[in-house]
């Protein structure tokens, strides 16, 4: 996206640009920096507060909240969390965020690719029923998906956690777009040879989805790992606590006295490493991710 | 997936919906094949469909149905909500129609969330834009680094973003220890029920502790006109930064990519005939940003009114009741109450708002379109 932006900018004739053009650029050069920087000092600011806080005593903590830098380094915080049921948080996180990726990449890929290529009865209604499920707002789902999990006596396990969650209509619909754009030639090709349909489409389109699969593969880790409505409704036995409800539950104070700034934060920072590092090695994935939709409105 | 408020996830429901119009049909295969291979696609695309449609149809569609007859019913939460009696509209009457503690509850909740929604939609728009069209110049050095800062918010979990700003708005904490540079002190933001807008009367010479009588004495779903005035409490205030914050980063991201769509020859052809900056922003940008405003606004609606996240974690409504919203509150109303038909008729008045504010908005950037793009330019042109 940005290379292509480079190559068409600089091929314009700058030098035969007249002249209040350039003064202009230039007058609001310093000015544009001024306001990104400022900006980036509004976002960056509040994650370097949490790093340092996290490594304070609590004293230190309400004391002098504007410095990141603790007066005193102290691991304290990050030994109360293993000592309570953090580590259990974290399991569960992983856990679950692990099947349901595997779950909605899989499951997304098979319907994605049975709606942009497969002929059956049915397809058309069944795109347009999807996208009329996506028009649903979730929180109009909290209380009736609790109704269906007691009923299928899922409720309180982690079935409940994972199986709602293992496909979703807008993952579907990134991989059909995405398969309608593979030529039809190449599975042609392996299907003369004789292969059948799910043989086609696991070693032949999937291997050249790639990108998409990455795409998705991050969209549901993300989405997974940051959810709390759903798990909020699907169970309620502490052991089955992800990070994201247990650290909310931090979040009003139950674990012991005081105000627990450094403990909280050590929790916020130990539950966004995992999507950090994610982030920042397959940056031009999620930026893909959130520009799918502007890019065609 | 989650679909509430900041969280990218919507914006690609929607976005993905809309390519639905792209040509979506794979070129048609030879005729040559026999019906054979016909019957067996068939299965086959049964086949791969159908986990999709069992989930979405056990825990999205089945889910709507159950709980459109709690909303009809007595349901208390205990044994199966088929053995639950009919009570027909009570459930939407005691929150609409009578008076008494349910619908002063809504209306309250009705009136935080309203607020909310006309300060962050176009806060977190404006911001959104502005951020984009500064890191779309041209030559700019740390394009990427910029853009990952705004960004990163967008992608942790709500939960670690709420726990910090509960850090920072707390009373002794960061907002207000920067507000005391400027001699300014700051509130103890999370424990005030104060209305803005009221505190704003009060300033102007409003007795608020007496209010006009032809404001309080009128009364409209349980709530006087004044309750309706209050605007957004200081601790609602603090989830509106919250919210504008996270999200700004992902719409920042759908601008950047919509504005890195405009050919550079059209800015550089306004620039040569001598238009301005904010000329060429208003007469030659922006209406080929439209769709992607458009989406942005839609979005930013459908999210806003779901606000949840935010409010479980940092004040559960609290305080007095200032910062509850319909999606907190149906949740409350069902789980904490056990008045699982109102929690439920709840959630659909708000699917109800949803749709409404979604039609409005619909309707009115629709109107202004009228003037077709094409001839904008040209009479812009032709000054």
């Amino acid at each position: 996206m940005t290379t292509t932006l480079a190559g068409r900018r600089s091929a314009g004739p700058t030098e035969a640009l007249p002249a209040p053009l350039h003064t202009r650029r230039s007058r609001f050069g310093w000015l544009a920096y001024l306001v990104l920087i400022f900006f980036a000092l509004i976002y960056i600011y509040p994650f370097l507060i949490q790093i340092g806080t996290s490594f304070k005593t609590e004293p230190d903590a309400t004391g002098s909240p504007l410095n990141p830098i603790p007066g005193t380094w102290t691991l304290e915080a990050f030994r109360q969390l293993g000592q309570a049921d953090f580590p259990r948080w974290f399991f569960n996180s992983v856990f679950v965020t692990f099947f349901v990726t595997i779950g909605r990449v899989f499951l997304d890929s098979l319907a994605g690719y049975a709606l942009a290529r497969l002929h059956f009865r049915g397809r058309t209604a069944i795109s347009g029923a999807l996208i009329a499920v996506m028009a649903v707002p979730g929180v109009v789902l909290l209380i009736p998906k609790y109704l269906v999990l007691v009923q299928l006596h899922m409720y309180n396990t982690y079935w409940a956690l994972i199986v709602p969650l293992l496909s979703d209509a807008a993952g579907v619909f990134i991989m059909r777009q995405f398969f309608v754009n593979i030529p039809v030639e190449v599975e042609e090709a392996a299907r003369i040879d004789g292969a059948s349909i799910f043989k086609t489409f696991w070693s032949v389109v999937l291997p050249m989805a790639r990108p998409a699969v990455i795409t998705l593969t991050i969209l549901s880790f993300q989405a997974s790992w940051n959810e709390l409505p759903h798990y909020i409704v699907a169970a309620q036995d502490p052991k089955l606590n992800t990070l994201t409800k247990g650290v909310a539950t931090l979040a009003s104070g139950s674990l012991g006295s005081g105000n627990q700034f450094p403990l909280k934060m050590a929790a916020a920072l130990l539950m966004t490493i995992p999507v950090a590092v994610v982030f920042f090695v397959f940056q031009r994935y999620f930026v893909r991710g959130a520009g799918a939709g502007a890019v065609k409105g | 997936m989650t679909t509430f408020s900041g969280q990218p996830g919507l914006e690609q429901t929607l976005g993905q919906a809309a390519s639905l119009d792209a040509p979506a049909r794979p070129p048609r295969r030879g005729r040559s094949k026999g019906p054979g291979i016909r019957g067996r696609e068939g299965a086959a695309g049964w086949l791969f469909v159908t986990p999709t449609i069992v989930i979405i149809g056990l825990f999205l569609l089945l889910p709507v149905f159950a709980a459109l007859w709690v909303s009809l019913s007595d349901w208390t939460g205990k044994g199966s909500p088929l053995g639950a009696h009919f009570v027909g509209m009570d459930n939407y009457d005691a929150l609409l129609g009578k008076s008494g503690l349910a619908q002063r509850n809504l209306a309250t909740s009705l009136r935080n969330n309203l607020y909310y929604v006309i300060l962050v939609v176009p806060l977190q728009t404006i911001l959104a834009l502005g951020l984009a069209l500064v890191l779309n110049r041209r030559r700019l050095r740390g394009k990427g680094f910029f853009r990952t800062a705004f960004y990163f918010p967008s992608v942790t979990s709500s939960v670690a973003i709420a726990i910090v700003f509960l850090f920072l708005f707390n009373a002794s904490g960061v907002v207000n220890a920067v507000l005391q540079w400027f001699g300014v002190r700051g509130p103890n933001w999370f424990a005030d029920p104060r209305g803005v807008l009221q505190l704003l009367l009060g300033a102007l010479g409003v007795d608020t502790d007496n209010p006009p009588s032809w404001l309080s004495a009128h009364r409209f779903l349980g709530l006087s006109w004044w309750q309706w005035l209050s605007g957004p409490s200081i601790a609602m205030c603090a989830i509106i930064v919250l919210a504008v914050w996270t999200t700004g980063g992902t719409f920042m991201l759908m601008f950047l990519a919509a504005l890195q769509d405009i050919p550079a020859d059209i800015e550089e052809a306004a620039a040569v005939d001598g238009a301005s900056g904010w000329q060429t922003f208003r007469k030659v940008i922006l209406p080929q940003l439209k769709p992607t405003l458009y989406l942005v606004v839609t979005l930013g609606l459908i999210g806003t009114w779901q606000v949840f996240d935010a409010i479980y974690i940092m004040s559960q409504g609290q305080p007095s009741n200032t910062t509850l919203t319909p999606a907190f509150l149906s949740y409350r109303t069902s789980f904490t109450d056990g008045k699982w038909g109102q929690g439920a008729a709840i959630a659909f008045i708000l699917f109800a708002i949803i749709v409404v504010f979604s039609l409005i908005q619909r309707f009115v950037m629709r109107e202004r379109k009228t003037l077709p793009r094409r001839r904008r330019f040209a009479s812009w042109e032709g000054k």
